[in-house]
């Protein structure tokens, strides 16, 4: 990263005043030139104004270990797109057009991403007028012309206990040319929410942005509150909320493997895990009594604190899941009905998963080593280091292997973490906010990298609050890895990503 | 082939005896909030409704309404404690207000004509309507063996067409909510309708967003209401198993 970006590690705070503001063109290269270093775009958004529209882009370097934030002032309603080189920002373009008003210039896929109305009425980037509805999914969309191609349509809903989305497929006969999704069903309208917050309802919304990631949203927001407040959380609720991040990659992993075998139509492992799942599921219960942990974190450590007797249960617990888990999946590998349908489908290659940026297990399956536990440690993972699984087929296979290999290193380190439990407080009391700061956090959550990006104003309430799900990234990973399957092939591919709605739509 | 008998073995038979046998809630599991707190909340609220999402008022001794609440770990109202008691569908809206002296309302069965066209088999089409999946994960797993949905003849099915009622989760979005309408008028009467979650009962969380019409409600008539955020399995299957009259 070169002197334009202002370097910070994940979790700190620093003063807005204290990265410079460059101009376009030297914001515009510096993000080509670091991406060219092999740099990363983790965030990157404005703050929505009626006239200029400060940009902020924020890139991880982990060759470095440490992140680096640009900014940039578009005084204009246009600004130039850097998606043709760059495609892993296109989505973050489109995003930015649409909260803020900014047209971006010669985005090749410049449409919406939410369907909903700008921050600021009327500052609309497709001229759309204030009072009137917008339709969700009504838009221009990749189409493949040629005798006997045609396209299927499917959503906003789907068959099935699942959220709301459409797809639709450019197909030859049952070969998929291409997907293209188009989101925003589930939008609640949470950033805008967010703005000169936070509110009392705030924490409650972080552990909703993605129901099923609680607790990785919900510790990337402490994480930006105890920044700016300088708190300092004790080790004991930081093993406690590195136990219950481990429990919801656990019971999710294997919520996943279960529906993957379900989906290539074998049975026992698909039974098995589906109960085995809410085996982890009432052991985050024990910790908070909620089966997601609602209720566990807050600002400045943990609610609730483990006693002697609820350790010893849930060590009891964790041996009797992880003989059950390893029986129900170790029957998959065995399978060959099971590994013939697994493998060589839905490839994502290497090239493709680094141009993307894709994160979590969809880009460790196509032999990328990054995990935000390992690259920008944070909480209990600055001390204990957890391996990081990775595959290079790139495969529905490679996905799958991946959340097995996982879902192991996650239970020996809940085992490791809860016979070592250190003493001393849960909790420390949270102060008020710093104004006129910059923090950056990220977590690592089942599905992948989460960033929460704060910068309060002059009182220390938030001027704009920005959240990255991992799907965010990772939704285009699933349409490339559709390109050249049958479409049959769909279920599949889908279920070994296993993105979120909710967290892209927020 | 020989390796997966020998898992099916030792997995085991795996669905519980619920409901012929009780069931163990965690213990630090919230579920039915303890009448006198609400009274000692009152002495101690200041201003009325410290709750965010306008759950608790203090007027007439105090009211918590269980279909705005969230079930917080501490509740910002005031110190209103919650019990383990899991059984707490409704059929009724009202009947989620909690006031010390009430009694707590349970979902009651359906009229006798619908139970006897469902009481056997009773098809649901889920919608996600702006929910975070947890009420759709905690639905879902009703259907898996440890819960067993199928045993009381309740099933998730694909087409509306196919239903006997829907099932709704979130606070209905903006962007959801001709979705909803289809899907509603698609299902042949009659019909039912269940708000599992206290979004799809009044907007949980994200009630009175500009983009959300808090809860299902407000567009369609609701049958079912299942507070919790998100509601146990256990309080959802509760509910099914009232309406239908299969528990009492």
């Amino acid at each position: 990263m070169n002197s334009s970006f202002h370097t910070l590690y994940n979790g700190s705070a620093i003063p807005l005043t204290d990265i410079d503001q460059v101009d376009s063109s030297q914001f515009l290269q510096s993000i080509l030139d670091a991406i060219d270093r092999g740099c990363r775009i983790v965030s990157y958004f404005g703050i929505p104004g009626p006239t200029t529209i400060p940009l902020v882009c924020v890139l991880a370097d982990k060759s470095e270990g440490r992140l680096g934030v640009i900014r940039t002032a578009a005084e204009e309603d246009h600004f130039p797109s850097l998606a043709t080189p760059c495609p892993q920002i296109q989505l973050f373009e489109r995003e930015i057009a649409e909260q803020c008003g900014l047209i971006f210039e010669d985005h090749p896929w410049f449409k919406p991403v939410r369907f909903h109305h700008p921050f600021i009425p009327g500052r609309d980037a497709w001229k759309r007028p204030p009072g009137e509805p917008i339709q969700p999914g009504v838009m221009d969309y990749f189409q493949v012309e040629g005798d006997e191609v045609h396209e299927v349509a499917v959503g906003p809903v789907h068959a099935g206990i699942i959220e709301p989305g459409h797809f639709r497929f450019q197909c030859h006969g049952e070969e998929v040319f291409h997907l293209e999704v188009s989101l925003g069903y589930q939008h609640r309208g949470i950033e805008a929410g967010l703005l000169g917050g936070p509110y009392p309802r705030t924490l409650q919304q972080m552990e909703t942005v993605a129901g099923d990631t609680t607790i990785g949203h919900g510790q990337a927001y402490c994480m930006v509150t105890e920044a700016l407040s300088g708190l300092r959380v004790s080790p004991r609720a930081e093993v406690l909320r590195g136990i219950a991040l481990e429990l919801e990659r656990l019971a999710n992993h294997t919520g996943d493997l279960g529906a993957i075998a379900g989906d290539t139509g074998y049975l026992p492992t698909s039974s098995f895990c589906g109960r085995i799942r809410g085996d982890f599921l009432n052991m985050t219960a024990v910790l908070c009594g909620s089966r997601f942990g609602r209720g566990l974190l807050t600002p400045g450590g943990t609610v609730f604190d483990l006693l002697v007797d609820q350790r010893d249960e849930l060590l009891t617990r964790l041996a009797e899941a992880r003989r059950d888990l390893t029986g129900a999946v170790e029957l998959l590998w065995n399978a060959p009905s099971v590994m013939g349908r697994l493998e060589g489908i839905g490839t994502v290659s290497n090239e493709i998963a680094l141009e993307l940026g894709l994160v979590g297990p969809a880009a460790r399956a196509s032999g990328i080593k990054r995990d935000v536990r390992h690259d920008y440690p944070f909480g209990i993972f600055r001390m204990s280091q957890l391996p990081v699984a990775s595959s290079y087929h790139g495969d529905v296979c490679a996905r799958t292997m991946i959340r097995w290999q996982e879902a192991q290193k996650s239970m020996d380190f809940i085992e490791e973490q809860l016979r070592q439990l250190p003493l001393g407080n849960h909790r420390v009391k949270s102060s008020t906010l710093a104004a006129g700061q910059l923090v950056v956090a990220l977590t690592e959550g089942w599905r992948g990298e989460i960033c929460h990006v704060a910068i309060t104003d002059d009182l220390g309430r938030f001027a704009r609050y920005k959240i990255v799900d991992p799907s965010f990234h990772n939704w285009q990973g699933v349409a490339m890895s559709l390109r050249g399957q049958q479409i049959s092939d769909f279920p599949l591919c889908n279920k070994s990503f296993n993105l979120s709605y909710c967290g892209f739509d927020m | 082939m020989l390796s997966a008998l020998i898992a099916r073995i030792k997995q085991g038979h795996r669905t519980m005896p619920y409901p012929a046998e009780p069931l163990q809630m965690p213990e630090r599991f919230r579920g039915y909030p303890v009448i006198s707190s609400l009274e000692r909340a009152v002495e101690r609220v200041e201003e009325p409704s410290l709750c965010p999402y306008g759950a608790f008022t203090s007027d007439n001794g105090g009211c918590l309404d269980m279909g705005k609440c969230l079930f917080c770990a501490e509740c910002p109202a005031g110190k209103i404690e919650f019990t383990t008691e899991y059984r707490l569908a409704v059929t009724q809206r009202n009947h989620l207000m909690v006031q010390p002296g009430s009694e707590q309302h349970h979902a009651q069965p359906l009229p006798p004509d619908l139970r006897r066209m469902f009481g056997r088999s009773l098809k649901f089409r889920m919608l996600s309507a702006g929910g975070c999946n947890a009420c759709e994960a905690d639905t879902n797993v009703l259907s898996t063996i440890g819960w067993d949905l199928g045993r009381f003849g309740i099933q998730f099915v694909a087409s509306p067409r196919h239903a006997d009622g829907l099932w709704v989760t979130g606070p209905v979005t903006e962007n959801m909510h001709q979705a909803l309408l289809t899907t509603y008028e698609a299902i042949p009467d009659p019909k039912i309708v269940v708000a599992c979650g206290a979004c799809a009962i009044n907007g949980g969380p994200y009630i009175d967003s500009p983009q959300v019409y808090n809860g299902a409600d407000s567009l369609i008539p609701v049958d079912l209401y299942i507070p919790g955020c998100p509601p146990h399995p256990a309080t959802i299957l509760d509910g099914l198993l009232r309406i239908l009259d299969k528990i009492r």
